[in-house]
């Protein structure tokens, strides 16, 4: 059985994105889960799966409670970082596939400015998880704490081994920016970025700057996944898994204990599945929706996903091929970096909205068909996802 | 070696977080102990794996040793950190964390608040020391010895 087309996205909901809030990362999951229930045109009653999201920290028990799910079946969460709300999609596909459920609720996002904020400090941030024990034992000791470090050292080894430049990593912030400004939900909406000021941006972990981070934001994202049958049923046009996929690479603990650190690994082997499952290649991408922690995050995902080979990502971005009007339009909402970092749920629902065309005309991708999602997480776990409109 | 964080004396330097030792590390921190490095060697196959794990990724024998390395190695990448991140680092920012790919081929991190941010560079070389740290007993340090 394969989960091609099998399932497709129903229903999209999204809490402003704000930098302050007096709402708690759970209400913020309601506000956004009622809102994709809506747009759906379900009932809460009618979801009987639910994924809540790892970074989150929130339960099923917590949508049980305040929805009333009578009849919920499933519930799980991935547990791979950046990469899980992408993963989640295709957990959530094989419950629905397999008959387990029906309409599966997924929700990602969080109090990441209001609450304890991860550029700060590791502890508290975000829920404890296993996968750190060694990097809790063996660097945190060192300094070596926060997720900027952890890249900055991947990004550095990438400069040496392929001349990879900060200006290269500035094209990207640039580009995505330039999308965030046609964007009225981004946090950067009326903030231009020129690559001079990207150059002149504070150093934060060297070879990052502030410019190459992604935003700490306050908000929530939710979808609704059901089977394509339904979606053809549904008040708006659906958007059909077409292909999906994870990996994990290894060691999966630490980036300074990876064969390779310039490779993301993970992304490389959950691309191959989804694109195989999909029945496409790179070639047949009309926009790339990539997890954008950090600038390096996206150039090596560019060469993870195929779209280039390894050490060609600064070639790629050289021109203007990732903006819109380019060859592969990258991030078309401003994406964590200058949208708003929402466990990466903002870059499913804004590839939704493209192939719904629900967005501004000057952010609509032309003849937008299939799109590729990409997660990152953790220390270079993947998963990727492609979408096309539900016949 | 202790996990208790120990409070700031008066004035003296704030403590560094103390690494969660576990049974199945406790022959790295031994011999840190004794001023020398040492990683699990699979006692089947031979491979010498770190971070330390049960069982070998390679045969998959779940019995080893701990091999004392000669502490010698070359940076094989580096980040500069801006901010502290953790308010012992508060007074050396800016200040380099390296990866260390020692000669036996496994990798260590570690803070270089000797090393002079602007002249650090991927493949210089370095050597272990051993220092008595706030908050975390002795610790492996690794100078730039060109």
């Amino acid at each position: 059985m394969s989960l091609h087309a099998q399932t497709a996205i129903i229903g999209v909901g999204q809490t402003p994105f704000t930098r302050g809030t007096e709402a708690s990362t759970l209400e913020l999951h309601l506000q956004a889960a009622r809102e994709a229930i809506a747009d759906a045109g379900l009932r809460p009653a009618d979801i009987d799966g639910v994924m809540p999201n790892e970074l989150a920290g929130t339960v099923a028990e917590d949508f049980i409670l305040n929805l009333g799910l009578p009849e919920l079946a499933f519930s799980s969460t991935i547990r791979t970082g950046g990469a899980s709300f992408v993963s989640a999609i295709q957990s959530a596909a094989l419950a629905i596939a397999g008959g387990v459920a029906k309409n599966v609720l997924l929700v990602a996002g969080r109090r990441g400015y209001s609450a304890q904020r991860v550029s700060l400090t590791s502890e508290g941030a975000i829920p404890p998880h296993p996968v750190m024990r060694h990097v809790d034992e063996f660097e945190r000791p060192f300094g070596n704490t926060v997720a900027s470090q952890w890249f900055a050292q991947a990004a550095r080894r990438h400069m040496h081994e392929y001349g990879t430049t900060s200006e290269d990593f500035g094209r990207i912030a640039v580009a995505i920016r330039g999308h965030a400004n046609l964007n009225p939900r981004a946090l950067m909406h009326e903030k231009p970025l020129s690559l001079e000021q990207h150059q002149s941006s504070p150093l934060i972990a060297d070879p990052l700057r502030l410019f190459d981070c992604s935003l700490e934001t306050d908000g929530a994202t939710a979808i609704v996944l059901s089977s394509t049958a339904r979606a053809r049923d549904g008040a708006k046009p659906g958007v059909s898994i077409l292909g999906v996929g994870e990996g994990h690479g290894s060691p999966p603990t630490s980036i300074t204990q990876k064969r390779d650190m310039t490779r993301i690994e993970g992304l490389e082997i959950a691309a191959r599945r989804a694109y195989a499952m999909a029945g496409v290649g790179p070639g047949d991408i009309d926009t790339a929706q990539i997890y954008d922690g950090f600038t390096w995050v996206v150039l090596a995902s560019l060469e993870a996903l195929g779209f280039c080979g390894p050490g060609e990502g600064r070639d790629f971005v050289a021109d203007d091929r990732i903006a819109l009007g380019g060859a592969l339009p990258l991030n078309t909402s401003g994406g964590l970096l200058s949208e708003g970092h929402c466990s990466g749920a903002n870059l499913v629902s804004e590839a939704v909205r493209q192939l719904r065309r629900e967005v501004e005309p000057e952010r609509q991708v032309p003849d937008c068909e299939c799109v590729l999602v990409s997660g990152e997480g953790d220390f270079h776990e993947g998963a990727a996802l492609v979408l096309g409109r539900t016949p | 070696m202790s996990s208790e964080q120990p409070s700031r004396a008066p004035d003296g330097p704030l403590p560094r977080p103390a690494p969660p030792t576990t049974e199945l590390s406790q022959g790295f921190w031994d011999a840190v102990g004794r001023g020398e490095l040492a990683v699990q060697r699979c006692t089947t196959c031979g491979l010498l794996r770190h971070y330390p794990q049960p069982l070998c990724p390679e045969c998959l024998g779940d019995e080893h040793d701990w091999q004392a390395l000669c502490g010698r190695g070359e940076i094989y990448s580096y980040t500069v950190a801006h901010r502290a991140f953790h308010p012992a680092w508060r007074e050396h920012v800016p200040y380099v964390i390296a990866t260390i790919e020692l000669e036996e081929g496994v990798r260590m991190v570690c803070d270089l608040l000797d090393a002079d941010p602007d002249a650090i560079a991927i493949g210089q070389r370095v050597e272990a020391r051993f220092a008595e740290l706030p908050g975390q007993g002795r610790m492996p340090r690794f100078e730039v010895i060109e």
